[in-house]
């Protein structure tokens, strides 16, 4: 008995870790396991039961069985996809501006780039449904469109301000000294050294965009262009279709995936910083 | 004047209402050794970026041979520069950043290896090509800047601080490299500096600048012997600085009254020649005595107190109070002979004439 609470007084942060592990992936691991199970009807799509539990490779070999499931899919991608780009591109210029440039009203454009980062979705959705309707823009791809970029922008600044401000401005000039033009400086020596940042930002402003409910609620108004969020949130007042969780299962790998290589790249890299030193 | 001299004509910038840069007027000689000296905030480090094209001056204009270069991009200058921050590009290895300028001046792969190569030999990072920067010490990225500089084979070479993030050994060790790099590749080298050592050690000319002027121009031995100035007397090494009032001038000499004592100093070493001013004398002139009568004649004395001996090696350094008050700093060379004198002894201070100067106040 005295050894093991030896055993846990060494071994509690360990132990607290893991619990703390499993509270975060816990949820992930249901919706991995429903995936492989036929419910059977749309209303017990949510239910853990081992007694009822059947398994199925339907929900995968049939990922778009489900009426308007793949299109939503469709839409929230390229929305994302075109929310990111554009967002990307005009955050940077942004983070440039702010951090390379004095000019009159940075100081506020500093602090009003957070703006919609603080402000609650739900009023920002409000307000912008108010500004479509009295600009009679009428609702669709296009307001989401907007919507989308407008809050991807501010984490797009930030994460690439914060990458900016950590570069050496002299090695702008020191590009320029070695009889490189602005242009081929930016393109040789800044751009190299930001892009990790842009990339970052790049992803965060395509989950954003692509998990966003609230203010796409709001903006898309009586069009039909249901995104992803919104058919679930739609199918869920008539049962929820079992792909759902195929297709949160794959979304969920697919990151994990991501990570891994990011991880594996790094490593690889100091190995051979490593190696080499 | 020889073809590419860098001649800097009535140039002024300034920042806001404040002149960084005060109609300043310098010619650098062709492959001359120039260093820039003067304390924080006195221009020099904007003298050296109006040259390289990063600044661009308010009035006046620079003339590198026969060319105007005042409003030339800096990526247009034959002039390269090595940063304080060394600002070696991070994600490209060592051979990469010091092939840089020879790319971007499209000169051939075959070139290019070889000069890049041949350059990091001179600066003896033969084996270093294929590091990062982040991988080398900080002698060693200062060196990669060098060459990096150097391998355009620039009319003028501009070094910012270089060695002013190294400690103090790899500093001694690196001036005399630099030294050795500037007599081989024979550009002109402009230094920008606050450490007077440093800027004594390596140049041939130096310009002492405070408030965006030159305070003095010329050989380190000239300026050290005899300074035009009490800024340059103290900023260059240490100096006594003696109030005097000149009396009189007779028999090449100008005769001063300081504090009570009568002095005398050569005409040809004053700077002033009448009403106020300062007598100068460096620590290392200035000799000790038991009493009045032990000083050799011709040389001038005051009494004084020693206040303090500190041994460092080379040498011993007294502080003197003198009977006015202010206290004189004495090296007395550790030769071998003992130096008996001890804090509380009264001695009698003496330098010879010709080493004193007189400055104005």
């Amino acid at each position: 008995m005295r050894t093991f609470w030896r055993w846990l007084a060494e071994k509690w942060v360990l132990l607290l870790g893991f619990v703390l592990l499993g509270y975060l992936f816990v949820p992930i691991a249901v919706v991995m396991l429903l995936s492989f199970n036929q419910p059977a009807s749309r209303n017990t799509t949510y239910v853990l039961d081992f007694e009822t539990f059947s398994f199925t490779w339907h929900n995968w070999t049939d990922i778009c069985g489900a009426a308007g499931i793949c299109e939503s899919l469709t839409r929230s991608i390229y929305v994302g996809l075109s929310a990111t780009l554009i967002a990307t591109i005009l955050g940077t210029l942004i983070s440039f501006a702010l951090v390379r440039y004095r000019f009159f009203g940075r100081g506020s454009t500093n602090t009003l780039i957070f703006l919609p980062m603080a402000t609650p979705e739900i009023v920002m959705g409000t307000s912008l449904l108010t500004l479509f309707l009295g600009l009679q823009i009428p609702m669709g791809f296009l307001t989401i469109l907007i919507a989308h970029v407008m809050f991807c922008i501010s984490f797009v600044v930030v994460t690439v301000k914060a990458r900016l401000a950590g570069l050496d401005p002299r090695l702008q000039e020191a590009a320029m000294d070695l009889y490189a033009t602005p242009w081929q400086a930016f393109c040789l020596v800044i751009l190299p050294l930001v892009l990790p940042g842009i990339v970052a930002a790049a992803l965060l402003a395509f989950s954003l965009s692509f998990d966003d409910f609230i203010i796409t609620n709001f903006v898309t108004g009586t069009s039909d262009y249901t995104t992803f969020p919104m058919f679930i949130w739609g199918s869920n007042l008539r049962g929820i279709p079992p792909q759902v969780n195929a297709i949160a299962t794959a979304m969920f790998l697919i990151s994990f995936a991501f990570v891994i290589a990011g991880q594996l790249r790094t490593r690889r890299r100091s190995a051979r910083r490593a190696a080499t030193s | 004047m020889t073809d590419q001299d860098l001649c800097i004509e009535n140039v002024t910038k300034t920042f806001g209402g404040f002149a960084a840069v005060d109609d300043l007027t310098l010619t650098i000689p062709d492959g001359s050794f120039f260093a820039l000296l003067g304390a924080s905030g006195c221009g020099k480090t904007t003298t050296l970026r109006m040259v390289a094209g990063l600044e661009e001056p308010t009035a006046g204009r620079i003339m590198l041979g026969g060319l105007d270069i005042t409003r030339m991009r800096p990526y247009k200058r034959p002039v390269n520069t090595v940063f304080q921050s060394y600002a070696l590009f991070p994600h490209m290895n060592v051979a990469d950043n010091v092939a840089f300028g020879l790319r971007r001046k499209g000169e051939n792969r075959a070139d290019t290896r070889r000069k890049v190569a041949e350059m990091l030999d001179l600066v003896q990072l033969g084996q270093y090509g294929t590091r990062r920067p982040a991988q080398l010490s900080g002698g060693q990225q200062q060196r990669v800047a060098l060459a990096r500089a150097l391998v355009n084979q620039p009319e003028v070479l501009l070094l910012d601080e270089p060695l002013g993030a190294l400690d103090l050994k790899l500093r001694r060790q690196m001036q005399i490299e630099l030294k050795r790099i500037q007599t081989e590749v024979g550009i002109t080298f402009v230094h920008v500096t606050h450490d007077q050592e440093e800027a004594m050690t390596m140049a041939d000319t130096v310009a002492v600048m405070q408030a965006g002027r030159i305070e003095q121009l010329g050989a380190p031995a000239e300026m050290y012997e005899f300074p035009a100035s009490a800024f340059v007397a103290n900023f260059l090494g240490q100096s006594n600085l003696i109030k005097a009032e000149v009396t009189g001038q007779a028999d090449g000499h100008v005769t001063v009254d300081a504090h009570g004592n009568r002095l005398a100093v050569p005409s040809a070493r004053c700077r002033v020649t009448s009403g106020a001013a300062l007598l100068g004398v460096r620590p290392e002139k200035l000799h000790l005595a038991d009493d009045l009568d032990a000083v050799p004649s011709g040389h001038a004395a005051v009494r004084g107190v020693i206040t303090d001996a500190s041994f460092t090696g080379v040498s011993t350094q007294y502080l003197v109070r003198a009977p006015w008050g202010s206290e004189l700093t004495v090296f007395v060379p550790n030769s071998g002979i003992a130096n008996p004198a001890l804090p509380g002894a009264e001695v009698a201070v003496h330098w010879s004439p010709a080493h004193s100067f007189l400055v104005g106040s």
